[in-house]
């Protein structure tokens, strides 16, 4: 399976973001796929573009802050390396995601919407990925695994602290 | 002459590994000197055989699955690539596999067989026959036949498809919009996501052809973020089309337009509910809106829309390339057609199902399905989605059909059928619906915001022991007052699973050990 770059992307400036919110400012109804280009830019929702979605939407500070909180997509800080989300589903719990959840969460020492101390992995819950014959199901960035157990939970999340020092 | 050799790239198959299969098969065809053509295909919805290797013989296709990437070498060495079937994986032709061979594919007949991007595949299996057909015909007529087929909505609330167009059709002629439901947020459910990662040109295609009845020129796909392969696979496949003149300002020279643009989700199970998708397309928090005005009369930044679930959309190109009869001729009752039902969770079999209303949840769960995929006695059902009932077994034989589900107070809704083994705490499940109508309620109105949140609390004291018939009866009246004073469904059916518990596996939501020895009740 190829692993899908990392949510972590660059550091943002301001011209940056302008730029992003720049080439929404025509689309009809440009507030998600706006969103959508700055988080998956940024790797989250800076503060610091919220005065300037609002600017170039014609909303109020308020009104925006209220459209990222109301989507479990957006977040506000800055991700680990991987982001991981483990299906919370009734498909996915019929096969032992109560069990897995735990694992996960035992293993990586966060809960649900933290980041381990050292920028490796945030974890997210998620409610179906659509694998529901053969769960349990998480992703990790834009791949999806199946059958998932804890045994392999741990092999896949050493494999992708194995690749950073590669890297680096 | 190069053989051919398919292995699928659907989520499913590539959270299975596939594309470590694919990378091993080429390489161990190059290391033997025999050249091949892989080709990534649709997955053929067998979910419990992939990853599902095929190659190309005279014979036809013959299949091999499940294969991991450890088996690729052992299944080299034993033919694969020349088709031998000695290998304890080879499962003969894959036309001939019972599972595949005893459904009705209409809608799902191109699905694993073609290149989901290739439009030559398409084409080739009647693919843009409807669109063509629907270009020489009036826009009343494509809803006449749309009316003919009796095609309801599949996306949960079962209205009829034709009379939703015919709406908007007859709204005066101006900006109107064809946006498509792809936000499949029911857990259990994953055929809206095998159309659009394994068949993509038929969803542009019934869209398109829903563009010419309505008059509308612009479409969307609104599609869950949680599906980042279907967006990737639907945007080529766009791309491809406009190209090809499928799509644009001058589909097949007929002078006739019709755009298509994918706009992404944020994680929000209530976008799925139609009017809180159309909020959320405008840019706004996805809260539900009233109804009247219907989205026909006042959809998308306010106009005419036609909102349809992937598989309604999806069911079009055969209906104006066959006839709304030949889709009409399969069914029972008032449910038209065939239903793409999905066989999900505790399964040994899991996979997509197409057939013509009317099958048993029995024959479907033990034919198809296999039983559990731990062998364990089945002991519940949910089907419908989050906001379906949990079925017992004395309800498995009622026929898959709108009415006679709804007589009982089952919801066949998209088709997700999820299996539960007898290891399954209902309780648990009871309390997980009202979670998750804490966690996706969009807070427009009480009884679902508050009410899910006391329908948490209150099944904690039941399970805890706590004064356990006292918070029953409060649990029964939280229900009624969530049923009757929602918004919309989703404060309006979470009550279903809940009181399904309550009903049927009652021992389950109140620990016996709690009754008896707590002893005092109230
Ligand atoms: C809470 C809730 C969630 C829904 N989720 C979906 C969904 O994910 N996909 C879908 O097609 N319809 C969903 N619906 C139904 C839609 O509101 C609407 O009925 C449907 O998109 C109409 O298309 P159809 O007539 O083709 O089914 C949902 C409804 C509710 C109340
Ligand atoms: S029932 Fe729940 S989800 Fe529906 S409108 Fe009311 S608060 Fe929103
Ligand atoms: S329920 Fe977990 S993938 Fe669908
Ligand atoms: S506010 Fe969440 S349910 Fe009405």
């Amino acid at each position: 399976m190829s692993h899908a770059s990392s949510p972590v992307a660059d550091a943002w400036t301001p011209a940056q973001l302008q730029a992003v919110i720049d080439a929404y400012q025509s689309t009809p109804g440009a507030m998600l796929p706006l969103l959508h280009a700055i988080q998956d830019r940024f790797g989250f929702i800076p503060e610091a573009a919220v005065p300037l979605i609002a600017e170039a939407l014609r909303h109020t500070r308020a009104e925006v802050h209220g459209i990222i909180s109301f989507y479990h997509h957006f977040r506000t800080h800055p991700p680990g390396r991987s982001v991981i989300q483990v299906c919370r589903a009734e498909a996915c719990q019929s096969v032992g995601s109560r069990q897995l959840e735990a694992h996960v969460k035992a293993s990586l020492g966060v809960d649900y919407h933290q980041t381990t101390p050292d920028h490796e992995f945030t974890l997210e819950p998620v409610y179906c990925l659509g694998n529901c014959a053969c769960g349990p199901s998480i992703r990790v960035n834009d791949d999806v695994f199946g059958r998932m157990t804890p045994e392999r939970f741990d092999q896949l999340t050493d494999e992708l602290s194995a690749t950073v020092l590669e890297v680096k | 002459m190069a053989i051919t050799v398919y292995v699928p790239r659907d989520t499913t198959a590539r959270a299975l590994d596939a594309d470590r299969v694919a990378a091993r098969i080429e390489r161990g065809a190059k290391t033997r000197g025999v050249d091949i053509n892989v080709v990534r295909n649709g997955s053929r919805g067998l979910f419990y055989l992939e990853p599902l290797v095929e190659v190309d013989t005279p014979e036809g296709r013959v299949a091999f699955g499940p294969v991991t990437p450890g088996d690729v070498e052992p299944l080299l060495d034993a033919g694969l690539l020349e088709g031998r079937q000695d290998h304890t994986l080879a499962l003969g032709l894959t036309e001939e596999i019972a599972y595949l061979k005893g459904q009705q594919r209409l809608t799902f007949s191109r699905i694993g067989i073609t290149d989901p991007v290739s439009i030559e595949d398409y084409t080739a299996l009647r693919g843009f026959e409807g669109l063509k057909k629907a270009l020489a015909l009036s826009s009343q007529t494509i809803v006449d036949e749309i009316k003919t087929s009796g095609l309801r909505g599949r996306g949960g609330a079962a209205f009829p498809t034709g009379i939703k167009w015919q709406t908007v059709h007859d709204q005066p002629a101006g900006q109107k919009y064809v946006v498509c439901n792809a936000d499949e947020g029911d857990s259990g459910t994953f055929a809206d996501r095998l159309v659009m990662e394994c068949d993509p040109y038929m969803l542009i295609e019934g869209m398109t052809i829903a563009g010419l009845a309505a008059g509308a020129d612009q479409g969307y796909i609104y599609l869950r973020s949680e599906y980042p392969l279907a967006h990737a696979i639907l945007n080529e496949a766009i791309e491809r089309a406009v190209a090809a003149g499928y799509l644009g300002s001058n589909i097949l020279d007929s002078g006739r337009a019709f755009h298509l643009e994918v706009r992404l989700g944020a994680g929000a199970y209530i976008c799925g509910e139609e009017t809180s998708l159309l909020e959320s397309l405008e840019g706004k928090r996805g809260l539900v809106r009233a109804k009247p005005p219907l989205p026909a009369i006042e959809g998308l930044f306010g106009r005419p829309t036609v909102v349809n679930n992937v598989l309604s959309l999806a069911a079009v190109p055969f209906i104006l390339d066959q006839g709304g009869q030949a889709y009409a001729d399969y069914g029972m009752g008032r449910s038209r057609g065939t239903l793409a039902i999905q066989l999900a969770g505790n399964v040994r079999r899991g996979g997509l199902v197409e057939l013509a209303f009317g099958t048993s949840l029995r024959e479907l769960m033990e034919d198809f399905g296999g039983g559990t995929l731990s062998g364990r006695p089945l002991k519940a059902v949910q089907v419908g989605g989050p906001l379906g009932a949990y079925l017992p077994q004395s309800q498995w034989d009622n026929p898959l059909d709108y009415e006679g589900f709804a007589a009982f107070g089952g919801v066949v809704g998209h088709g997700g059928i999820v299996m539960f083994d007898d290891s399954v705490d209902m309780g648990d499940q009871a309390r997980f619906a009202m979670e998750f109508c804490t966690v996706e309620s969009c807070g427009k109105c009480t009884p679902c915001r508050i009410g899910a949140v006391r329908g948490v609390e209150v099944i904690d004291r039941i399970r805890a022991g706590e004064a356990p018939e006292k918070n029953l009866v409060l649990l029964a009246d939280l229900c009624e007052t969530m049923l009757d004073g929602s918004l919309c469904a989703m404060g309006g059916m979470t009550p279903f699973p809940v009181q399904s518990v309550m009903q049927h596996f009652p021992d389950d939501l109140t620990p016996r050990q709690a009754v008896t020895a707590g002893g005092t009740t109230c």
